[in-house]
Order: structure tokens, then sequence, then C-alpha cells
């Protein structure tokens, strides 16, 4: 399918991202149907992921981060869900592939970025040149800040990327070994189960970390140093 | 449970909730600090290689392009991958020694060592 020079098809990516996006919005809005004042499993199940990320925020940004908590909120959910979907056998992780990774991390990084400039003007700039430094050093310090901060997204998208290709690639390494080894395959069996469960505690960790890093990026920007 | 009406029970209830959410309102980030919890030592590596390699990539690739742009292949693109090594080093440093990840960051308390000096030297 493609528009214009646009390769535009509908992938499998894609229709993990739509049935993650459907499965959070059921989640979190047949849970809070019943709006029930003594929450219910389901509901306070609802009412937990939302404490957690509030929480999260007052922690790392303070009260002036609670304007961005439908975006921290999505974010999280989003790629936690899609990390978890991916643990499902014959489906697909869309967080191991970069460029998906790489576009949430730029719009963290250009939101983030932007939300400095207005909130500081042209004091954002003093960033890449902190007071008190001697003119001297400024033709190597700028560039070096200016690469440091620009390296943000990189390592941001990386680290999640990362981590899920390289554990669903070591998952099925493993599994290859089950049938190749025939009776010992126990061993490599045994391996792949507990690497499952290695799996899914990164794959939360993974959203963790991805949400907390952007809290952090979203703290520098608010309380500029 | 106590022998008021339901509502005025809730009343008082939300009014304790109140009292009680004051005191956390307006809580700044500074007062609980942001020592991210590593969470194994695996994760921290993975997170010191990132962060070192991932600098050198953006000091390679602005040097690329500078060079396509201002036609002085390769000398922009040598100078920025030791920019970018010497940002990767930086970005290293600044997350061992539990500054967050923020470029340019001073603390107010201990101005004296910062890391802006440290880097210059660092090539």
């Amino acid at each position: 399918m493609e528009i214009g020079n646009l390769d535009v098809s509908f992938t499998n990516s894609s229709a993990f991202m739509v049935l993650t996006v459907i499965s959070i919005s059921a989640f979190l809005i047949l849970g809070m149907r019943r709006n029930a004042l003594v929450p219910g499993r389901w509901q306070s199940m609802v009412e937990l992921s939302y404490i957690f990320i509030a929480n999260l925020i007052k922690d790392t940004v303070g009260s002036g981060g609670r304007p961005y908590f439908p975006f921290i909120f999505s974010v999280f959910m989003f790629i936690l869900v899609g990390n978890l979907y991916g643990m499902v056998p014959y489906s697909f992780t869309f967080t191991s592939h970069i460029i998906v990774t790489f576009v949430m991390a730029l719009v963290v990084f250009v939101g983030v970025t932007v939300i400095a400039i207005v909130k500081h003007k042209m004091r954002f700039f003093t960033l890449f040149m902190p007071p008190g430094v001697p003119m001297a050093m400024a033709p190597l310090l700028v560039p070096i800040e200016i690469i440091s901060y620009l390296s943000r997204p990189i390592s941001l998208s990386v680290r999640l990327f990362a981590n899920m290709l390289a554990g669903h690639t070591l998952l099925k390494v493993f599994a290859g070994f089950v049938i190749s080894l025939g009776m010992f395959g126990v061993f490599p069996l045994a391996f792949v189960v507990a690497l499952t469960g290695l799996e899914i505690v990164i794959a939360m960790l993974q959203a963790y970390v991805f949400t907390i890093l952007t809290c952090l990026y979203l703290n520098d920007a608010l309380h500029l140093h | 449970m106590s022998d008021q009406p339901p509502e005025q029970e809730l009343d008082a209830l939300g009014k304790r909730l109140r009292e009680a959410r004051g005191k956390t309102e307006d809580v700044s980030p500074e007062s609980e600090d942001k020592n991210q919890p590593a969470a194994n030592a695996l994760s921290l590596a993975f997170r010191v290689g990132v962060e070192l390699v991932s600098a050198l990539a953006i000091g390679v690739a602005i040097g690329w392009l500078l060079d396509q742009w201002l036609d002085t292949r390769p000398w922009l693109m040598l100078v920025f991958i030791f920019l970018g090594g010497g940002a990767g080093i930086l970005n290293v440093y600044r997350m061992a020694r539990g500054f967050g990840y923020a470029v340019g960051y001073q603390r107010e308390d201990d101005s004296g060592d910062d890391e802006p000096p440290d880097s210059g030297t660092r090539n």
C-alpha cells in the first residue's frame, strides 16, 4: 500500500500497536465503568496504575509536572502493554524496532526542549555554557555539551530497543537448541522457561526506565539548573 | 465506625484528605533526590555502554554532516569523533556521580567541583 512515494502498509507492527491502544483503552474505560467508591479488583488495578505514575511524577518532577501526567501515563502504558504483548507466543514486539522507540524518544526530546525554551526563553542556552566557566573553554565545552544533549534521544531509544531485541533473540536461539539437542533439549528448555520470567521483568522494567527518564528530562526542562 | 451519618463522615474524611494533601502539595523534586534505583548491575553496565556509544554516534553524525555541507572531508569528522567521545565520557561521569542526565547540571550547594572544567581536560 503506497501513498505518493510513502510506503504506508499496515504491518504486523501497526497491528500490534492498534491492539495495544485498544486494550489499554478497554482496560481503563471498562475498569472505571462502575466508578465505585470502593473499587473492585479490576478498578483497583486501574487506580493502581494511575497512582503509580502520579507518584512517580510527584517524586521526580514535583507538582509542576502535573500538567504532563496524561502524556507520561500514555507513554508508560503504551510501552508496558506493548512489551507484555511481546511475551505472548506468536505475537509481535513492536518495541523491538528501533524506529518505533526512536520516534517515541524523539517526541519526548523535542517536547522537552520546546517546553524548556518556552519556559526559560534565552536562558535555556546557558545549559550549554554554564556560568563561571572561563571563556577560553567555550570552544571545547559547548560542542561537548551539545553532543551530550543530542545523545539523549539515542540513548533513550536504544536502551528500550536493545533490551527487547536482545532478550527475544536469546529466547529464540535457546528455543532452537531444544529441538536440535534431542533428549538433552530439556536443559535449554529449562533455561528458556527461566529466561521467559526474566524477560517479563525486563519488559516491565524497561517501561519504567523509559518513563522515569522522561520525567527526569521534564524536570530538567522545568527547573533549569 | 462512628455514629455520624455517612455523608457527614465522608465530609470529615474529605477534609482530612485535603489537609494531608496540603502538606505534600508543593513538593520540590530536590527534596527527594533523584537517586534512580539501579535495578541491577547488568542494567547499569548496559546503560553505561549505551551512553558512551550514543554520544560518540552523535559526534560522528554531526562531523559527517558538517563535512558533507562544508566539503571539508575528513577533518571535521575527526574533530567531532573526539568531541563525541568526550561527551560520552562526560555522560557516564554524570551518571556515575548521580547527577542524572542533565546537561550542564549543577548543584547549588556544591558548586566547587563541577564537571565542566573536568570535561575540558579530557581531550
